[in-house]
C-alpha cells in the first residue's frame, strides 16, 4: 500500500503556482527522494503534507485513507513528522526538553523521569548517541538534526519527511546521517528526503519524484536512472543557456591574500580576480561565502588577511570609501540589504550613493541630477517601471534587479562583487541578468561571482575557485573539470596538480 | 500609485477618527446625555469665536512639538516613549537658565540662551534611549520609560525643593518679562511659539525628504540590514534620531512655560508626551500630518472644557476618544480598506 | 523592633500593586508580548472594583468585578497584539490612556464629581495578635491586607506553573523560538490569549487593592506609575516570577523610605528616582546578559 499518495495537489502564492497539479507517491518503507532545483515548489508540497500550508486543490490520502491535514497536530496523529531545513528547536532549553516539548509526559506537571525514560529507550532503540542534558544552543549542526529526528520519532512518526537535511552538514555528518536513515527503513519507517544533489539521491534513495517549476516531470525508481538523466530532467532543456567566452584580461583588481573565512578552517584563502574576467566561486551554501561577501564588501571585519581593490588594502575601510573606490554589489540577499520596500525606485538609486558630490550639495540631495542618471540607467537595462516615483517594492524581482544593476553600474566601479545574482527570478529575467554580467566583463570590469548554483558557475565564470568549509578545496580554469569532478571538490575532495 | 496609497493612508486615519467617535458617542449615551448635544457643545467651545479657535491652536502647540518628536524617531524605526520626561527636562532647564542669567544677559540674548539650553536638555534626555538601543540593543522604549519617572520626579524635586517659589504651589519664581513668549490676541493663550511650530515643521520636512541627512535616517527607519551595507552609519541614526526627537519634545516643554505660565509649574503638561504617540500615528509621521492631527486634537481639548459645562460629560472624554484613535490606528489589520486581499 | 516591624510591615503593604505589577509583566513578556499597559489594565481594574462595591455593596463582588474586567482587558489587549497585529508598545500606550480617561468619564457618570467616587466598603487589614510582635517575620502579620497573602500563593502559583508543568515549559519556550513551538504542534496563539487575559486578571486584581484595601474609593489616576514600576521590577528580575517579587520589594522599600525620610531633610523624590536608576545601572551594566525573551514582539501565524 502507499504511505503518501497526493493527487493533483496546487498551491499559490498571489500569481504564483508554486505546486500546479502535483500527484506525488511514496510506498510504505521506502526512502524517496523529492528532487528539484531551489524554488521548484518541493517544501510547499511537503508543507502542505505536515499540515502548514493548506492546499487551494487537491487530495492526500495516507496509508489509503483520505486525510484532512490542517496543522502540525492533524500529521503527527497521522504518523508525519517533519524535520526542516531551518531547525524548529528552542536554543535555551536542553535536548530533552526539546524533544517531549508538546507531547510531555505526566499530566498537568512536567513528569521528567517518566519523559527522559521514553526518550532513552529510543535513543537506545536506533543506537543515538546524544546528551539529553545539554542545551540545544551548544550543539552541532549535526547532532541538532538528530535531536530533530528524535523528536517525530518521540512523536509516532512512521513518515519522516527531511527538507535538505544536508544543506547544511559535513560529509561526515552526511555519511552519519545515511547510516540513521538506512536503519530508520530497517525499522519500518518511509522516509521523504528532499534535495537538489544528485550524488545524495542516487546513493540513499529507493525511488525518486523530480520536480520542475511545480510539476511532477520525472518518476522512477533509482536502480533504472542515472545522474545524468537525472540532471536534464531536473533542469529540463528548454532554458537557453548563456555561456561566457574568455576574452582579453587586463590588470588585477582584486587580490584577497590569505584570508581566513571561518574559524574552523585551517587554511586560508587567496585569489585574484582580474579587468575583463569572471571569477566564479562555487560550493554548497555555508561553506564561507557569505563570510567572503561580507568581508570584500565591509560587513563583516577581517580577522586574518588582506584585501586588495585595485591595489590598496581595503580591509580596514569603511563600506562608503570601499564603494568610492570602485566597488560595485550585488548583494546575495536582494530585500535584506539592496533595496528599501517602500522607497522609490529613485530614492533606491540614492542608496549607497547618497554622499556623492553630484547627488548631493551642501547636504541636500540633487532630485534633478539622481532622477537622470536613474532614468537612463532604467532605459539602458530596459526595467519596465511606471515611474521613478514609484515604490521598488511594487516591481517585479528582476526589475528590481535591474534596478541595482543600474545603480552599482553607474558609477563604474572598475570591480563588482555579485552574489546569488539570480535567486529567485524567473527565467527571462535569470536569461538577462546572465547577459549582463557578460556586457560587464566585455566592458573590462573585473567580477567575482558567488553562486550556490553551479551551472550558473560554469557557464559564466573564466576561472573558478570551490570553497569547502572555508578553505578553496580547488582553483582551475573553467573547462578543466567535468560537472561531476566539480562536485566533489564542493564535498571537500582536492584538486590534484597546480592549481591555475 | 503614490497618490492613491496616500489617499488610502488618510482614509484610514479618517475610518479611525470617525469609528473612535462613533464609541465615544456611545459613553455619553451610556452616560445620560445627548452625543449631538455634546459634541455640538465641544465644536462651539473650540471654533465658536475667534478667540476660542486661538485658545484652540494655543493647546494644539505642544501636542503638535510631541508629535513632531515623536515622528522624526518613528521615521527611524525607533517609539519616542520617553517625551514626557523629555519636555519636563527641557522645560526645567530653559525656566532654570532665565533665571539664572536674567541679571547677565539682554533679554533676545536670555530668550534664545534659554531655548537652547531647554533644547540641549531635551537632547541629552533623548541620546540615553539612543545610545541603549545602538550600543547594547536594549529596547528604547523601556530605558525611556524608566527616564520618563527620573525626569519628572527630578524636576520635581527641583520644583518642591531649591528652585521653589515661596508660596503653597510647587512652582519657580517667574522668569523676566523680557523672555515671555509674546501674546498675539489679547486675553488668550496664542503666543508668538506657533511661529517657532511651523517653522520647525518644514524645517524637518526638508530635513526628512531634501537633505542627505535625513534620507539616510529614514533608509535606517526603513530597513537597517540595507542601510548598513550602503555604508550608512545606522548607530549613529539610531541615536541622532533619538537626539533630535529629544530637542523637538523639550520644544513643546518650552513653549508651554515661556507661553502660558512664564515659570516652571508642576504637573504643566497633562501627557503631552503620550498623546504625542497618538498624534505622530494619526499623522502618518509626516510634518503635515502632525500639525493637521495636532489641531483636531486641540479643537478636542479646547472644546472639552465646554462640553464639560454645559453637559455632565467629563473632559476627559476626550482623553477616551485620543485613546481609541492610538488603538484604532495602531491595528492596521483592524481597518482594512479594500476587502481584494491577496489569495493565499 | 517595633520600628523595624513597622518599616517592614510598610515596604510589605506597598509591594503589593508592584509584585503584582511585575508578575503581569513577567506572565506576558515571557510569552513573547510586550506590555507596556500593566497601568492601565490596573487603573481599570481599581476602578472596577469600586463600582462593584459600589453597586452590590459587597467587596468580595467588587473584587470579582475588578478581576473580571481585567480579563476582558486582557484579552482585547490580546486581540490587537495577535488578531490585529497592532505596534504592541503603541497598543500599551493606548491602553493606558484609554483607562485614565474612561475611568474619569466613568467617575463623573457614575457620582457627578470629578476626580474621585463615593467611598465604598472595602477589605480590612488584619493584624495576627502574637506571631506580629516576633521581629522581622512578625511584619508580615502586622497590618496586612489578605492581598499580601494572595500575592504569595499568586507568585508561588506562577512558579510552579513555569517551572513544574509542561504548560509551563511550552509558554517559557513560546516567548524564544514561537514558530519552533508552532510546529510542535502547539497552538502558541491560544496560550498567548490565556497569559494576557492572566495578566489581566491579576492586573484587575492588583488595582483593587489599591481602591479597596489601601483606599475605600476610586481616586483619578491612582495607580500612579505603579504598574510601570511594575514592568520596571520585572525586568530588573529578570523576567522571572520569583525575580519579579524580590526586585518588587526592593522597590517598595525606596517607596516606603520617603515616609521615614521627612527626618533627615532628604528630598523623597531622588529616594523614588533610586529604583529606575537601578534598572537603568542593571540594563547597561549586564544589558548584553540580562535579555528579555527572544521574540518579544513577534508574531506567528
Amino acid at each position: 500500500m502507499d504511505a503518501i499518495k497526493m493527487t493533483g495537489i496546487v498551491k499559490c502564492f498571489g500569481p504564483v503556482r508554486a505546486n500546479d497539479g502535483i500527484n506525488f507517491t511514496v510506498e510504505e518503507q521506502e526512502i524517496h527522494c523529492l528532487l528539484g532545483e531551489n524554488g521548484t515548489g518541493k517544501s510547499t508540497l511537503m508543507n502542505i503534507l505536515f499540515g502548514l500550508y493548506h492546499p487551494d486543490e487537491g487530495e492526500i490520502y495516507i496509508h489509503g485513507k483520505k486525510a484532512a491535514i490542517a496543522n502540525p497536530n492533524d500529521a503527527y496523529a497521522l504518523g508525519i513528522g517533519m524535520v526542516h531545513q531551518h531547525f524548529m528547536l528552542i536554543n535555551q532549553l536542553t535536548v530533552l526538553e526539546n524533544i517531549i516539548i508538546g507531547k510531555e509526559q505526566g499530566g498537568v506537571f512536567l513528569d521528567r523521569k517518566k519523559s527522559e525514560e521514553k526518550v532513552k529507550e529510543l535513543v537506545e532503540r536506533f543506537g543515538f548517541k546524544v546528551d539529553l542534558h545539554e542545551k540545544v544552543v551548544n550543539l552541532s549542526v549535526g547532532m541538532r538534526q538528530r535531536v530533530e529526528i528524535l523528536k517525530t520519532l518521540y512523536r509516532g512518526a512512521d513518515i519522516i519527511i527531511l527538507d535538505e537535511p544536508t544543506a547544511v552538514l559535513t560529509p561526515q555528518e552526511v555519511d552519519e546521517l545515511f547510516k540513521i536513515l538506512r536503519q530508520l527503513k530497517k525499522d519500518g519507517k518511509t522516509i521523504v528526503f528532499i534535495t537538489h544533489k544528485l550524488n545524495e539521491t542516487m546513493s540513499l534513495s529507493d525511488r525518486i519524484t523530480v520536480i520542475r517549476k511545480g510539476k511532477v516531470v520525472f518518476e522512477c525508481d533509482t536502480k533504472d536512472t542515472s545522474e545524468k538523466e537525472l540532471a536534464t530532467q531536473m533542469v529540463g532543456r528548454s532554458i537557453e543557456t548563456v555561456v561566457g567566452e574568455k576574452g582579453e584580461t587586463g590588470r588585477i583588481l582584486l587580490e584577497v591574500k590569505e584570508l581566513r573565512l571561518q574559524k574552523k578552517a585551517k587554511e586560508t584563502v587567496s585569489f585574484a580576480v582580474h579587468a575583463g574576467e569572471i571569477f566564479g566561486i562555487a560550493g554548497v551554501d555555508g561553506n564561507g561565502q557569505q563570510e567572503l561577501e561580507a568581508m570584500i564588501v565591509g560587513n563583516q571585519n577581517v580577522t586574518e588577511g588582506k584585501i586588495f581593490l585595485d591595489g590598496t588594502s581595503i580591509e580596514n575601510m569603511p563600506v562608503k570609501a570601499r564603494k568610492k573606490h570602485g566597488l560595485g554589489y550585488i548583494p546575495s540577499d536582494r530585500h535584506k540589504n539592496a533595496m528599501i520596500s517602500q522607497f522609490s525606485i529613485a530614492e533606491n538609486f540614492l542608496l549607497g550613493y547618497q554622499d556623492n558630490p553630484e547627488y548631493c550639495k551642501h547636504g541636500f540631495i540633487q532630485y534633478d541630477n539622481l532622477k537622470k542618471d536613474a532614468q537612463k540607467q532604467a532605459e539602458l537595462f530596459e526595467t519596465k517601471l511606471a515611474s521613478l516615483d514609484q515604490q521598488i517594492g511594487q516591481l517585479s524581482g528582476g526589475n528590481q534587479q535591474k534596478v541595482i544593476f543600474g545603480r552599482e553600474t553607474s558609477h563604474e566601479p572598475g570591480f563588482m562583487l555579485v552574489s546569488q545574482p539570480v535567486r529567485g527570478l524567473d527565467i527571462g529575467a535569470i536569461e538577462k541578468v546572465h547577459k549582463t554580467l557578460l556586457q560587464l566583463k566585455a566592458q573590462g570590469k573585473a567580477i567575482l561571482l558567488i553562486s550556490a548554483e553551479l551551472s550558473e558557475i560554469m557557464n559564466l565564470s573564466d576561472r573558478i575557485a570551490v570553497l569547502y568549509e572555508g578553505e578553496i578545496s580547488a582553483e582551475f580554469e573553467n573547462g578543466k573539470y567535468t560537472k561531476e569532478e566539480i562536485g566533489l571538490f564542493m564535498t571537500g575532495k582536492k584538486a590534484g596538480g597546480t592549481n591555475v | 500609485m503614490k497618490r492613491l496609497k496616500n489617499m488610502n493612508e488618510l482614509g484610514k486615519s479618517l475610518a479611525a477618527i470617525g469609528i473612535a467617535l462613533i464609541v465615544g458617542a456611545v459613553f455619553i449615551m451610556l452616560s445620560g446625555e445627548s452625543p449631538i448635544n455634546a459634541y455640538g457643545a465641544l465644536l462651539r467651545g473650540a471654533l465658536g469665536s475667534p478667540r476660542s479657535i486661538a485658545n484652540t491652536i494655543s493647546k494644539s502647540i505642544p501636542l503638535a512639538f510631541t508629535g513632531l518628536a515623536v515622528a522624526l524617531s518613528s521615521r527611524c524605526g525607533m517609539l519616542n516613549i520617553g517625551a514626557e520626561g523629555q519636555l519636563h527636562a527641557g522645560a526645567m532647564a530653559s525656566v532654570f537658565t532665565a533665571l539664572a542669567l536674567s541679571t547677565v544677559l539682554p533679554a533676545p540674548l536670555l530668550l534664545l540662551v534659554s531655548i537652547f539650553a531647554g533644547i540641549f536638555a531635551g537632547m541629552l534626555i533623548g541620546s540615553i534611549p539612543g545610545f541603549f538601543k545602538a550600543k547594547l540593543n536594549t529596547s528604547e522604549v523601556i530605558v525611556a520609560i524608566m527616564l520618563n519617572y527620573i525626569c519628572t520626579l527630578f524636576t520635581s524635586y527641583l520644583v518642591n525643593g531649591p528652585l521653589k517659589a515661596p508660596g503653597s504651589t510647587a512652582q519657580t519664581h517667574v522668569i523676566p518679562e523680557g523672555v515671555w513668549f509674546p501674546r498675539l490676541i489679547g486675553k488668550t493663550q496664542l503666543t508668538g511659539a506657533v511661529f517657532l511650530l511651523i517653522a520647525v515643521a518644514i524645517a524637518m520636512y526638508i530635513f526628512l525628504w531634501k537633505t542627505s541627512l535625513g534620507y539616510q535616517l529614514r533608509a535606517v527607519g526603513a530597513n537597517r540590514s540595507a542601510a548598513g551595507t550602503a555604508g550608512i552609519k545606522v548607530n549613529l541614526f539610531l541615536i541622532m534620531s533619538m537626539v533630535l526627537s529629544g530637542g523637538l519634545a523639550a520644544l513643546a516643554g518650552i513653549t508651554e512655560v515661556f507661553g502660558k505660565y512664564h515659570r516652571y509649574i508642576e504637573g504643566f503638561s497633562p501627557s503631552f508626551g503620550f498623546t504625542g504617540i497618538a498624534v505622530a500615528i494619526l499623522g502618518r509621521n509626516h510634518p503635515a500630518g502632525v500639525i493637521l492631527t495636532a489641531l483636531l486634537f486641540g479643537i478636542m481639548d479646547m472644546g472639552s472644557l465646554r462640553m464639560s459645562r454645559v453637559t455632565d460629560v467629563s473632559t476627559n472624554m476626550v482623553t477616551v476618544v485620543q485613546s481609541l484613535v492610538i488603538l484604532l490606528v495602531a491595528a492596521p489589520e483592524l481597518i482594512k480598506w479594500n476587502k481584494n486581499r491577496k489569495r493565499g | 523592633m517595633a520600628e523595624v516591624n513597622n518599616f517592614l510591615a510598610l515596604v510589605l503593604q506597598l509591594s503589593v500593586p508592584i509584585v503584582l505589577g511585575a508578575l503581569c509583566g513577567t506572565i506576558a513578556e515571557r510569552g513573547g508580548i510586550i506590555l507596556l499597559g500593566v497601568e492601565g489594565m490596573m487603573l481599570l481594574g481599581a476602578f472596577a472594583g469600586v463600582a462593584g462595591s459600589f453597586f452590590t455593596g459587597s467587596v468580595f463582588v467588587g473584587v470579582l468585578v475588578s478581576i473580571l474586567v481585567g480579563v476582558i482587558v486582557g484579552w482585547i489587549y490580546a486581540l490587537f497584539c495577535l488578531k490585529w497585529k497592532a505596534h504592541q508598545s503603541v497598543v500599551g500606550v493606548g491602553i493606558n490612556l484609554f483607562a485614565s480617561g474612561i475611568t474619569a468619564v466613568l467617575v463623573k457618570a457614575v457620582w457627578h464629581k470629578e476626580g474621585m467616587s463615593d467611598s465604598v466598603n472595602a477589605v480590612s487589614n488584619l493584624t495576627v495578635p502574637v506571631l506580629s510582635d516576633i521581629p522581622v517575620i512578625g511584619a508580615l502579620f502586622k497590618n496586612q491586607s489578605p492581598y499580601l497573602y494572595v500575592m504569595f500563593v499568586i507568585v508561588a502559583a506562577v512558579w510552579v506553573l513555569f517551572y513544574r508543568t509542561k504548560y509551563g515549559l511550552r509558554y517559557r519556550a513560546i516567548g524564544d523560538q514561537p514558530h519552533a513551538v508552532q510546529t510542535a504542534g502547539i497552538n502558541v496563539n491560544r496560550y498567548r490569549y490565556i497569559a494576557m487575559m492572566a495578566s489581566g486578571a491579576i492586573a484587575g486584581l492588583a488595582g483593587s487593592y489599591l481602591s479597596l484595601s489601601q483606599n475605600n474609593l476610586f481616586i483619578s489616576n491612582m495607580t500612579a506609575g505603579r504598574g510601570f514600576m511594575g514592568l520596571a521590577a520585572n525586568i530588573f528580575g529578570g523576567w522571572q516570577p520569583l525575580g519579579s517579587l524580590g526586585a518588587g520589594l526592593v522597590f517598595s522599600i525606596a517607596q516606603a523610605a520617603r515616609f521615614y525620610l521627612t527626618e533627615f531633610s532628604i528630598p523623597s523624590q531622588l529616594v523614588q528616582m533610586l529604583p529606575y536608576i537601578i534598572t537603568l545601572l542593571i540594563l547597561f551594566f549586564v544589558g548584553k546578559r540580562v535579555k528579555g525573551p527572544e521574540a518579544l514582539g513577534k508574531l506567528v501565524d
